[in-house]
C-alpha cells in the first residue's frame, strides 16, 4: 500500500479571487522503499507540489493520505513524525554542533523541554552513521562544505525517524562529486531503511540513474508517474520544456542543446567517448549528425580525421571549413 | 547532548559570571554618592546597627533595590533580544532597535500626559498611577511587536525589517516630542529624566511587582528552549519538527514585549543591552543552542547592567544616564561582531 497518496489534488499558490492554480487532478502515490525524483522546469510548480505534499499549503482541491489518513485531519505532531523535510532553505544555527542539529530531529518524539534519552542518542548516533558524518559530529554546521551539510539535514530527517522523507532540491548548490553522493546516499537509505524517498531536481542524469520513478512535470501542466524507464520511453522528458532549441536525448540521460546547423554529415568511430567528443564539437559548430547522411567522416583519433574524399585532416575546424 | 568539551565550557563561564555577578553586587553596595566601608555594608545587611542611620538607608533602601533592579532589568532586556532575534531570523533584532522599547516609551508618555505630569518621578505615589504607566508601556510594545509582525510577513529581508524597526523608532520618537510639547513643564522634566534610563526608579514598595513579573516572564522563556532551537532552522524546518510556530512566535513575542515593556516603564527605554548581550553569550559559549545560551544571556545580562549602574553612580560629577554608557560597552561589540561575522559560526 502507498504510504502517501494523493486524490484528484490540485495545488497552486494565492489567495482568493488571486489564487493561480498550477497543477491540478493528481492521483500520485509515493510507495516506502522507493527513491521518486520529480522532475519539471523551473516556476512548473515542484516546490509548490512538495510543501502540498508535506502539508505546509492547504491543497486547492482534492486531498492528500498519509498513511491512509486525510493530511488535515493529522495532527502537526504527528506529521511530523510521518513526514521529514530537507528544505532549500538557510539555517540560522551555524554553531550547532553537527550532533545537536541532528538531534534536533528527535524533537518530535521527546517531551515539552526536548531532553534526549538515551535511546534518542543512540538514534542520533545511527543516523550520522547512516550518512557517514559520524567523524565531524562535534564540528559547527558553519564549518562543513555544501555537501557535508547537506548529509547533515538528510541525517536530521532520518533522526526523525518518519517513513516518509521530502526534499526540495537537495543537491542544488552541490558540485558533482556531492551531488552524485547525495543522490547515491538517498537511493541507499530507501532501499536498506525501506523509507519513501521524494526529491526535486534538476539534475536530470542523475535521477534518471538513481530514481526509482519519475514524477515528470510537463510544460503543459500534466504530472507524468512511472518508472524511471517508463517515464522515459513515453516521451515524457521530450514535453518537459516548451523550447525547440533542447532536446532530450535518452542516450546521454539528459538535455542538449539544439543549435541551427548548415549541414550534416555520418561519423564512423570506434570510441563511443571520442566519437561524443567530436559529435559534440561538430554540434556545436552547426554541423548535424545523422546515420543518414551519405557523406562519411571517419575518426580515427582527436587529430585523425578521414573526410568523405579521403583526405586525412588533423583538426576538427578542417572538417567545419568543407561546410563553409 | 553535549560534549564533555561544550559542558566544561558553560560550567566555566556560568563560574565566571556568577563570581563577576557576586564582585559587582558587592562594588554596588559599597561605592556611590557616599562610599560605604564593605564591614559596614555587611553589618547593615545583617541587620545589626551600624550606628548611622543614613548609611541604613542607602543601603536598604536605595542601592539592594537598584542592584536587584539592575539585574532583573538587564537579564530582561537581552533575554528579549535573544527572542527577538530567533524569532526574526535577524542576529542584529533587540528591543531598542525594531523599537519596541521606544513603543513603550511612547505609551508611557502617553499615560503621563493623560495623568497631566506627575509629580515625584515617572511614577507617581499610588499604586494606580503607576499600574497605569506599566500598562501604557505594554500597550505601546504590544503595539510595536504587532506592527513588526505584520511587517515580517510582507518584508522577508532581515535588514529591511531592522530599517522599518528604526522608523518605527523615529515614529514614536517624533509622536513623544509632540507630546512632550503639549506637556507641563514638570511633566516634561520627568519623561526627560526617564528617559535617561536609570536602574534607582524602582522603590522597595514597586520591586515586588517588577520582579515577579520580571522573573515569571524569565522562566516562560526557559520552557521554550525546545522550539527556539528548531526556530533557528527556520519557521519550515520548525514546523516540519512538530512545532506550532505560530503559536511560537506570539507566546515568544507575548515573552518580549512584557519584558521590554516592564523594564521601559520602571527604568527608562535602555538601549543596546538587548542587541548587545546575546552576542556576548554566544561569542563566549561559541554555540547556537539555546539550553545554554538563554541561562547564560540572563546572567551576562545581569552582569553587564550592573556594570553599567556601577559606573554611572561611581562618577566624581554626580550620576550618569545608564543610556549614556551602554552605547561605549554595546558599539564595539557589535561593530565587532559585524566585521568578523564570517568567521563567526553562529551567523553563518
Amino acid at each position: 500500500m502507498a504510504i502517501l497518496e494523493t486524490h484528484d489534488l490540485a495545488v497552486g499558490f494565492g489567495q482568493g479571487t488571486k489564487r493561480t492554480t498550477l497543477l491540478s487532478g493528481l492521483n500520485l502515490k509515493l510507495e516506502k522503499g522507493r527513491m521518486v525524483a520529480l522532475l519539471g522546469r523551473n516556476g512548473a510548480g515542484k516546490s509548490t507540489l512538495l510543501k502540498a505534499l508535506t502539508c505546509d499549503t492547504l491543497p486547492i482541491d482534492g486531498t492528500v493520505e498519509i498513511d491512509g489518513k486525510k493530511s488535515t485531519d493529522i495532527a502537526k505532531r504527528e506529521l511530523s513524525r510521518l513526514v521529514a523535510l530537507v528544505a532549500t532553505e538557510r539555517i540560522m544555527g551555524g554553531a550547532f554542533t553537527i550532533r545537536e542539529l541532528v538531534a534536533l530531529g528527535r524533537q518530535p518524539h521527546t517531551g515539552f523541554l526536548g531532553r534526549l534519552s538515551r535511546h534518542d542518542n543512540e538514534v542520533v548516533d545511527a543516523c550520522l552513521e547512516a550518512v557517514g558524518i559520524t567523524d565531524k559530529a562535534e564540528q559547527h554546521v558553519a564549518n562543513l562544505s555544501d555537501g557535508e551539510r547537506q548529509k547533515a539535514m538528510v541525517a536530521k530527517a532520518l533522526a526523525q525517524e518518519t517513513p516518509i522523507i521530502v526534499l526540495d532540491e537537495p543537491t542544488a548548490f552541490l558540485d558533482v562529486a556531492s551531488r552524485i553522493e547525495t543522490m547515491k546516499l538517498l537511493h541507499k537509505l530507501a532501499r536498506e531503511q525501506d523509507k519513501a524517498v521524494l526529491l526535486s531536481s534538476h539534475d536530470i542524469s542523475q535521477s534518471l540513474l538513481l530514481a526509482d520513478e519519475l514524477w515528470v512535470i510537463t510544460n503543459d501542466r500534466e504530472v507524468i508517474t512511472g518508472s524511471t524507464e517508463q517515464v522515459v520511453m513515453s516521451g515524457a522528458m521530450d514535453r518537459v520544456f516548451g523550447d525547440k532549441s533542447i532536446a532530450f536525448n535518452g542516450n546521454l540521460c539528459d538535455y542538449e542543446a539544439q543549435l541551427p546547423s548548415v549541414g550534416s554529415v555520418k561519423i564512423k568511430c570506434d570510441d563511443p567517448v571520442l566519437e561524443r567528443c567530436m559529435v559534440n564539437a561538430l554540434l556545436r559548430n552547426g554541423i548535424n549528425v545523422e546515420d543518414s547522411c551519405d557523406k562519411t567522416i571517419e575518426i580515427k583519433a582527436v587529430d585523425r580525421i578521414i573526410l568523405p574524399n579521403g583526405k586525412i585532416v588533423g583538426t576538427v575546424q578542417e572538417v567545419i571549413d568543407i561546410f563553409q | 547532548m553535549m560534549t564533555r568539551s561544550a559542558s566544561h565550557r558553560f560550567a566555566v563561564v556560568t563560574t565566571v559570571l556568577v563570581v563577576a555577578l557576586v564582585l559587582l553586587v558587592v562594588a554596588c553596595l559599597i561605592f556611590g554618592s557616599v562610599d560605604i566601608a564593605a564591614r559596614d555594608v555587611f553589618s547593615i545587611l545583617m541587620g545589626d546597627d551600624s550606628g548611622n542611620e543614613a548609611w541604613n538607608i542607602i543601603v536598604l533602601q536605595s542601592r539592594l533595590p537598584m542592584i536587584v533592579t539592575a539585574m532583573l532589568a538587564g537579564a530582561a532586556l537581552s533575554v528579549s533580544g535573544l527572542l527577538l532575534q530567533t524569532t526574526f531570523n535577524n542576529p542584529l533584532a533587540g528591543p531598542s532597535i525594531l523599537g519596541v522599547s521606544t513603543g513603550a516609551g511612547l505609551g508611557v508618555a502617553i499615560v503621563m500626559l493623560a495623568m497631566g505630569g506627575i509629580i515625584g518621578g515617572v511614577f507617581g505615589e499610588t499604586i494606580g498611577s503607576y499600574m497605569a504607566t506599566l500598562l501604557g508601556a505594554l500597550v505601546g510594545a504590544g503595539v510595536v511587536l504587532i506592527i513588526l509582525i505584520t511587517f515580517a510577513s510582507i518584508v522577508k529581508s532581515s535588514t529591511m525589517l531592522l530599517i522599518i524597526g528604526i522608523l518605527i523608532s523615529y515614529l514614536a520618537s517624533s509622536v513623544i516630542s509632540l507630546l512632550n510639547s503639549v506637556a507641563t513643564e514638570q511633566g516634561l522634566h520627568s519623561y526627560v529624566a526617564w528617559g535617561f534610563g536609570n536602574f534607582a526608579g524602582v522603590s522597595l514598595e514597586q520591586l515586588p511587582v517588577f520582579g515577579a513579573i520580571i522573573v515569571l516572564s524569565l522562566v516562560a522563556s526557559l520552557l521554550m528552549i525546545k522550539p527556539l532551537n528548531a526556530l533557528l532552522l527556520g519557521t519550515r524546518y520548525a514546523q516540519n519538527l512538530g512545532v506550532n510556530t505560530h503559536r511560537t512566535r506570539n507566546l515568544l513575542l507575548l515573552i518580549t514585549g512584557v519584558l521590554t515593556a516592564v523594564v521601559t516603564a520602571f527604568c527608562g527605554p535602555i538601549g543596546f543591552l538587548g542587541l548587545v548581550v546575546p552576542h556576548i553569550a554566544r561569542l563566549a559559549l561559541n554555540t547556537s543552542e539555546h539550553g545554554r545560551l538563554l541561562p547564560v544571556t540572563m546572567l551576562t545580562g545581569a552582569a553587564v547592567a550592573l556594570l553599567c549602574s556601577l559606573l554611572s553612580v561611581t562618577s566624581p560629577h554626580g550620576i550618569i544616564p545608564i543610556n549614556a554608557i551602554t552605547p561605549i560597552i554595546g558599539v564595539p561589540i557589535i561593530i565587532y561582531i559585524i566585521i568578523n561575522r564570517r568567521r563567526i559560526n553562529y551567523f553563518n
